[in-house]
């Protein structure tokens, strides 16, 4: 992660199914070293399908196009190797993992990488400090009984260990109280000043509030309709959705209320 | 094994009596049949005992220096629930092991069984623990060298009132041998005895395991780790009896298969109407960790009374995907992945071992035959 070296994660005409059916149409992203990119949707848009698609999560079919880290060809790679050639998934909903524990799988993370294991307590006893999280947590089984707080931290405490070029952020957000938002948000702006290119996925923009995004991708149906700067963020907290989503998804809106949204009209 | 055996063994009348006629009780049972059902998924049709030859087998003893004792003719006589324990009945010279009233033995007391090519041995050992004593003894069984054998083990635990007895059995027999265990264990009031069970070797493995809470207020745990692979197969049936009142049962058994390895467990937790207020958990979860492997669990209670807390888990399937994903998403290889997963799998069982020592190395067998290194070859290095 350091800013000397420009690394650059391309993803084009990226089409992918989930239980046979096609999700993304033909997604195009470029991020490089250092720069933010906030990919915000609406429910059911693709945004979970497009980073378990670059991670390799097992029950998704890439369909069609390229993923490339430096040129290197992603999709070629399994899960494992991805990671290690600098790409790295903070997930929506972290998996307990029982009787795993943290240190001993950021130990084996970081010897896959080439890294030493040497002095990763005192890093993980700094990050936990930095990011708030309970030390006591470093030596428990992965994610197995942490509150939704706890899990994005430690989630975020990992990504600070292991360093990677590239970060995805599926949902960073979601479950999270105020303050480890903050906390969180503000670990990943820094590693991104520090170099760290970062997809952060999204629904909501209070995210960006920490963390700042230099270019927002609006992603609806499974393509890109609009790019723009962060300005495009305000746009979408103040009108919604609803301009990007076409006359199908008008078509779509319900037209009349029903009974129970009458009751409380009254 | 004929009755003669049991009469030409040195020792007082009434205890070859008593010999003579397990051996002739023995004798006239026909072997099982793996359509009873408790010998149901079993691969008792394949032994034929007459390919072994009877040996008094060959054990070394540490620690017991305190507590070293022989049999009476009035110690309760323990029942034989098959004809392998009748047998070890009419042909075992027990190790006893009995503490005084109050006595601590803090040092565990070790028993290493050594079983030999071609043998068929029948260890036993008795543990009358007196009221408010305590003592941890290990029974470990190895083979000495490689080849086919049989051993038919049986461990008796007598627990007195308020008495804490541990147990761990350690399985790293030959890849060729059978064995089929007992340990029978009955705790008195407001006593605890756990028995453990870790097992990595033998050919065909079986573990009959009975735990009864016979006076109030007393609990029993019984744990056990198994782990089979090539085409080894394990196979546990566990009983947890409840004959007085506010007794507490846990159970807690953990396995895998590898390869075309096989695993039975049967639990059954028996609740008489006497035992008003007692509370009896079993967990028993399996992975398959090859296509080939299979594990069968069959969880079942017998409860006689309302009062009652009871609960029972049984799981049977692979590695979780999920979990394996977010290992994986980390940059941990598969290979390694499912090692941290097996061993954490098992770690909740290793913590619950009387000796921390002991689950470390352990552990290490396990990572080891998880790696595919033959467990003879992990044994010389340990």
């Amino acid at each position: 992660m350091s800013g000397n070296e420009r690394h650059t994660l391309e993803i084009r005409g990226l089409e992918a199914a989930v239980e046979g059916k096609q999700i993304l149409f033909g997604v195009d992203l470029t991020v490089s070293s250092g720069e933010v990119h906030a990919v915000m949707g609406p429910n059911g848009a693709g945004k979970s399908t497009l980073s378990a698609v670059l991670m390799g999560r097992p029950g998704y079919q890439v369909l069609g196009g390229t993923v490339t880290l430096d040129g290197v060809d992603l999709l070629a790679l399994p899960t494992w190797q991805r990671a290690a050639a600098g790409l790295h998934l903070i997930m929506q909903y972290p998996t307990e993992v029982p009787g795993v524990k943290l240190d001993d799988v950021l130990a084996e993370a970081l010897v896959s990488r080439g890294r030493s294991a040497n002095g990763l307590e005192n890093l993980l006893r700094a990050e936990a400090a930095r990011i708030g999280l309970n030390p006591d947590l470093l030596h428990r089984a992965l994610n197995v009984d942490l509150s939704g707080g706890e899990k994005k931290r430690n989630e975020t405490l990992q990504l600070a260990v292991l360093e990677p070029k590239f970060a995805i952020l599926d949902e960073l957000d979601s479950g999270l109280d105020i303050d480890a938002l903050r906390d969180c948000a503000r670990r990943v702006e820094a590693a991104s000043n520090a170099g760290l290119g970062v997809l952060a996925i999204t629904h909501y923009s209070r995210l960006f509030e920490e963390l700042k995004p230099d270019m927002v991708h609006i992603l609806v149906k499974g393509r890109v309709v609009a790019s723009g700067s962060p300005e495009l963020v305000d746009e979408l907290e103040r009108d919604g959705y609803a301009k990007y989503l076409g006359p199908e998804a008008e078509e779509a809106a319900p037209t009349k209320r029903s009974s129970l949204d009458d009751l409380f009209a009254l | 094994m004929t009755p003669d055996l049991a009469s030409a063994i040195p020792g007082p009348d009434w205890l070859t009596e008593r010999r003579v006629g397990a051996a002739q009780r023995a004798a006239a049972q026909p072997m099982p049949q793996a359509d009873e059902e408790i010998w149901r998924y079993s691969r008792i049709e394949e032994l034929d005992l007459q390919r072994f030859v009877f040996s008094p087998g060959a054990v070394v003893v540490t620690g017991n220096a305190d507590c070293e004792s022989e049999l009476l003719e009035s110690d309760p006589v323990a029942p034989a629930p098959d004809v392998f324990a009748e047998w070890n009945a009419a042909l075992s010279e027990p190790i006893v092991l009995r503490t005084r009233r109050g006595q601590v033995i803090e040092a565990p007391i070790v028993l290493e069984h050594s079983v030999a090519e071609g043998q068929a041995t029948f260890p036993r050992l008795v543990i009358h623990a007196a009221a408010d004593s305590e003592i941890t003894v290990v029974e470990r069984f190895r083979s000495d060298g490689s080849g086919a054998a049989f051993v038919a083990p049986v461990v008796e635990v007598h627990a007195g009132q308020s008495a804490r007895v541990k147990y761990l059995a350690i399985n790293e027999l030959g890849n060729d041998v059978w064995q089929v265990a007992h340990q029978l264990a009955w705790a008195d009031r407001d006593s605890s005895v756990s028995l453990s069970t870790v097992a990595l070797g033998g050919d065909y493995a079986r573990v009959r395991t009975e735990a009864v809470a016979t006076g109030q207020g007393s609990s029993t745990k019984q744990t056990a780790l198994y782990f089979a692979d090539g085409t080894q197969m394990h196979d546990f049936r566990t009983i947890q009896s409840h004959v007085a009142p506010r007794t507490q049962s846990n159970l807690l058994f953990k396995g895998a298969v590898k390869d075309t390895a096989r695993s039975v467990y049967t639990g059954l937790i028996r609740i008489g109407h006497e035992a008003k207020g007692a509370a009896a958990f079993q967990t028993n979860r399996n992975l398959t960790l090859s296509e080939g492997a299979w594990a069968e669990s069959v969880p079942n209670l017998d409860i006689e009374t309302n009062d009652v807390r009871c609960s029972h888990a049984s799981t049977v399937g692979p590695i979780d995907p999920e979990q394996r994903f977010y290992l994986e998403s980390r940059g941990v290889s598969p290979e390694i992945a499912e090692r941290l997963i097996v061993l954490g799998f098992f770690d909740e069982v290793l913590e619950q071992l009387p000796l921390p020592a002991m689950a470390a190395q352990l552990r290490a067998r396990v990572a080891a035959k998880l790696d595919g290194v033959a467990a003879s070859v992990a044994g010389a290095v340990a």
